[in-house]
């Protein structure tokens, strides 16, 4: 791989980022792993069983069960669209895990996957043919698999519980290497994740669907079909965060998931996705699913009992990051026009 | 054989009929350049040669053989490729990644192999002569080599026909002498290239075929050696006086220079789009600003508006000073601008003719916040009837209204606002004959009561009806100024064709 300087090679010359360029990118980029790292540290000399081996694998078990909505999520915003399902569908997995697994640890896993990826699929093909924006589409099936949810189980009063000899609790409650299983499902999801953001045509043309749509158009790539997919896989990630929340609790807890589209959100923001599309990493949202955790343990170790703090500060930090992001992103913008010389675009009339 | 043929092409609009029968042809290994004026139908051609639009009637052949593309993926596939003005490819992927995006090498594992994608891409863009490391992230190129990048693509698509549709509107002389070096090599490939530019004197550079259209009708189509800079103008722009002649401004219109100053620009810039321009426009007057496209018209009166970022400069209204770049100063200052793009900036198509007329003055026909039904009414109703606007009620959805209706409708909005100094930029553009001559009729009314106008057409005998003062420009710059009797189509045209000639 040709790695001689780039940018002044390039003939046009005006390839070269200036350094405070770089940073407000860098920074951008990859802002929310500088907070976390920071956090960690600094919580390690203020609590000191903070940096225990059980703490910081209790956090990790605990991020296992968003990321994977986190994940789907990420794919879906790359293409500049929206999921606000991904917290009832959730809730909808987790009652469906909870009820299949009586039938065995394949059915408690098959069940949740199939009937939430179907319930993507289908607001997949809606966005995709009809251009309903995804915001409409999925707040619409926010309701639907909430009040499917409910009308399973006798308007939520029915909780289905995971017989207690069933494999099925193995899926959470196991460990490897001393992580849980659902932290080397996370793991597996995320490594697959960013193959096929970064090696494979579909995780290209996401991004240019997000980016530039009327391009993707133009260049002939399969945007139906890439907008039907990343929807029916943001199904199956909440389908399937769902369920292994169902294997932890043992249970169809059917009040989860309420609001828990928007933690998703706030997740992947942090990790740097712009809402806008077309530009974000998978590695991100990861680390914005951790940052919320460990904002969320170290609440707990301050004595804030009152859990309703928590969402003070995801709030407080959430608006932090997306204020940064807009002033990183403008910094870049103002350098680049400067280093092309007045070529940037005017304002027109209002 | 051809690389692409168009017979007969017709296309309309909402009834504006903006192809006439339009032939085409375009030789493999050739670069044609296809010019005219705004509303000549250039960009209708192009559109409908690359499947964004479908001709009504006509046929298009490509390399021979009958083609009708729905889509502009399909005349991508057949082998058509366009390289728009504005790059469309993905900044935030690498060269590599845009080059071959959606068609990129794989391995065993169905993954993409970086390595081949990026030998194969570093091939191409070494084959065009384009200096660049292919591993870059688009986005942090220059315009110019992003646009190489484009023809890369195009390059790579096996495309038998590139259309280049103005790609060197942005950029520097430096990046458009390694585009034209690409062109070259690909027309010398074989491939047989469109390539429209505002920029008239890179087509003797590049181009071996010229077709000039003039109101949706091909006038001439020729080798572009065998015509000069002023023939080439004179068939875009010049008309058939007998047919066309007709303009509603009346004669009396020799400016009195005793009258007072209204507006005045002085050394007005912007990077790269304006230099040190001064306009003065008195009581009464008409100051006409002529230019081919892309010459900065527009950005004059932009500028003068506020909606145009500016360098320095100092614009005044009636003596007083106006700070730049703020469009409510502007406003409040009494400078209205009917903008150029009247759907894009102008029209609120899912109004009322009623609303639409007042939206500029909301704050004058409420009370405390309320709106005031009765102001509203009576306002809207006088000047419904005095520009005399066809509408069925004043509730009618602007969006049924002709062309030239939306632009007496944006014309009354203006007029709410009670500018001192109003500037019209191609006010008739796009609108129907009669109601053409009724919106000539009315600008020169306005500035016999007293208003300050600024014109902008591109129709010269309309500028030279309408004007007592015409700027000549180019290049962002003022070339030529003609006054009271100068103010003639010969003169104009001579102006538009040697004017600040370097």
């Amino acid at each position: 791989m040709t790695t001689a300087s780039t940018a002044e090679a390039a003939p046009a010359g005006a390839g070269t980022r200036t350094r405070v360029e770089k940073l407000a990118r860098l920074t951008q980029r990859n802002g929310a792993l500088v907070i976390l790292l920071g956090l960690i540290l600094v919580s390690s000399f203020a609590f000191p069983s903070f940096a225990s081996v059980g703490n910081l694998s209790q956090i990790a078990l605990q991020a296992a069960f968003l990321a994977p909505l986190a994940l789907g999520l990420t794919f879906v915003i790359f293409t500049g669209g929206i999921d606000l399902s991904v917290g009832s569908v959730f809730a909808l997995g987790g009652v469906l895990a909870a009820w299949a697994s009586q039938y065995g640890f394949l059915t408690a896993v098959l069940v949740p996957l199939i009937v939430c990826t179907l319930i993507g699929l289908v607001q997949g093909a809606i966005v995709a043919f009809t251009s309903i924006p995804s915001f409409i589409v999925t707040l619409a099936g926010l309701l639907f698999a909430r009040g499917l949810l409910l009308a399973l189980t006798e308007e939520g009063s029915e909780t289905y519980k995971v017989p207690a000899d069933a494999a099925f609790l193995e899926l959470s409650r196991g460990s490897f290497l001393g992580l849980g299983f659902p932290v080397w499902i996370v793991i597996v999801l995320f490594a697959v994740g960013v193959l096929v953001l970064h090696r494979t045509s579909y995780g290209s043309t996401l991004l240019a669907i997000g980016g530039q749509p009327d391009a993707a158009r133009l260049m002939g790539l399969p945007v139906l079909r890439s907008t039907l997919i990343v929807f029916a896989v943001s199904g199956t990630m909440a389908g399937s965060a769902g369920a292994l929340t169902a294997s932890y609790t043992a249970s169809g807890v059917t009040t989860l998931g309420v609001g828990l589209e928007l933690t998703a959100i706030a997740a992947v923001v942090l990790g740097g996705t712009l809402l806008t599309g077309g530009a974000g990493t998978v590695v991100g949202s990861l680390v914005g699913v951790v940052l919320l955790q460990v904002v969320a343990n170290l609440i707990n170790r301050m004595g804030l009992t009152n859990s309703n703090w928590q969402a003070v500060v995801n709030g407080a930090v959430l608006l932090v990051v997306a204020v940064a992001q807009v002033l990183l992103s403008r910094v870049q913008a103002k350098e680049r026009a400067r280093r092309r010389g007045g070529e940037a675009d005017a304002p027109e009339p209002g | 054989m051809l690389a692409l043929a168009a017979r007969g092409l017709n296309k309309s609009f909402s009834g504006v009929h903006v192809l006439h029968d339009v032939d085409f042809s375009l030789r493999p290994g050739t670069i044609h350049t296809i010019v005219g004026e705004n509303g000549a139908g250039k960009s209708t051609l192009i559109k409908s040669l690359t499947g964004v639009y479908q001709a009504e009637t006509g046929s298009i052949e490509l390399a021979g053989a009958e083609v009708r593309f729905n889509h502009p993926s399909q005349a991508q596939d057949a082998g058509v490729s366009t390289v728009y003005q504005e790059v469309n490819l993905v900044p935030l992927l690498s060269v590599a990644r845009n080059i071959f995006l959606g068609r990129e090498p794989r391995n065993r594992l169905g993954l993409i192999d970086l390595r081949a994608l990026n030998r194969r891409a570093a091939e191409v863009v070494r084959d065009l002569g384009i200096d660049v490391d292919v591993t870059a992230e688009l986005g942090v190129l220059g315009l110019g080599v992003q646009q190489m990048i484009a023809l890369a693509r195009a390059v790579t698509t096996e495309a038998r026909v590139v259309i280049m549709d103005e790609p060197t509107s942005s950029l520097e002389r430096r990046e458009v002498e390694v585009l034209f070096s690409v062109a070259r090599r690909l027309r010398d490939q074989g491939v047989g290239i469109v390539f429209i530019s505002h920029r008239l004197d890179e087509l003797w550079e590049l181009c071996d075929e010229v077709t000039i259209l003039r109101d949706g009708r091909v006038v001439h189509t020729g080798p572009m050696h065998e015509l000069d800079r002023r023939s080439l103008i004179s068939a875009m722009l010049g008309r058939d006086i007998a047919e066309h002649g007709v303009t509603s401004f009346t004669e009396s219109d020799s400016s009195e220079t005793a009258a007072e100053v209204v507006l005045e620009a002085k050394d007005l810039s912007a990077p790269g789009r304006l230099h040190s321009v001064d306009v003065t426009v008195r009581e009464g007057e008409i100051v006409g600003l002529a230019g081919l496209l892309g010459s900065g018209r527009s950005e004059i009166v932009k500028a003068i508006y506020g909606g145009l970022e500016t360098s320095s400069g100092q614009i005044t209204v009636e003596g007083r000073t106006v700070r730049r770049g703020s469009v409510p100063a502007a406003l409040r200052a009494g400078i209205a601008l009917l903008s150029e793009d009247r759907k894009a900036e102008g029209i609120v198509p899912e109004l009322s003719v009623r609303d639409n007329i007042i939206l500029g003055i909301l704050p004058r026909v409420s009370n405390a916040g309320v709106l005031s039904n009765r102001r509203i009414d009576e306002l809207v109703e006088q000047w419904i009837r005095r520009l005399g606007i066809k509408v069925s009620s004043s509730t009618q959805l602007l969006s049924e209204l002709s062309g030239g209706n939306q632009q007496k409708m944006l014309i009354a909005r203006w007029l709410c606002t009670e500018p001192s100094a109003f500037l019209l930029d191609e006010p008739t553009r796009g609108i129907d004959v009669g109601a053409k001559q009724e919106v000539q009729a009315l600008i020169d009314e306005l500035a016999e009561k007293g208003m300050a106008v600024v014109l902008i057409s591109s129709e010269t005998e309309e500028l030279v009806a309408g004007s007592d003062t015409i700027l000549v420009l180019r290049d962002g710059e003022i070339s030529e100024v003609l006054t009271d009797d100068q103010v003639d189509n010969a003169r104009l045209l001579s102006a538009l064709v040697d004017g600040g000639q370097r």
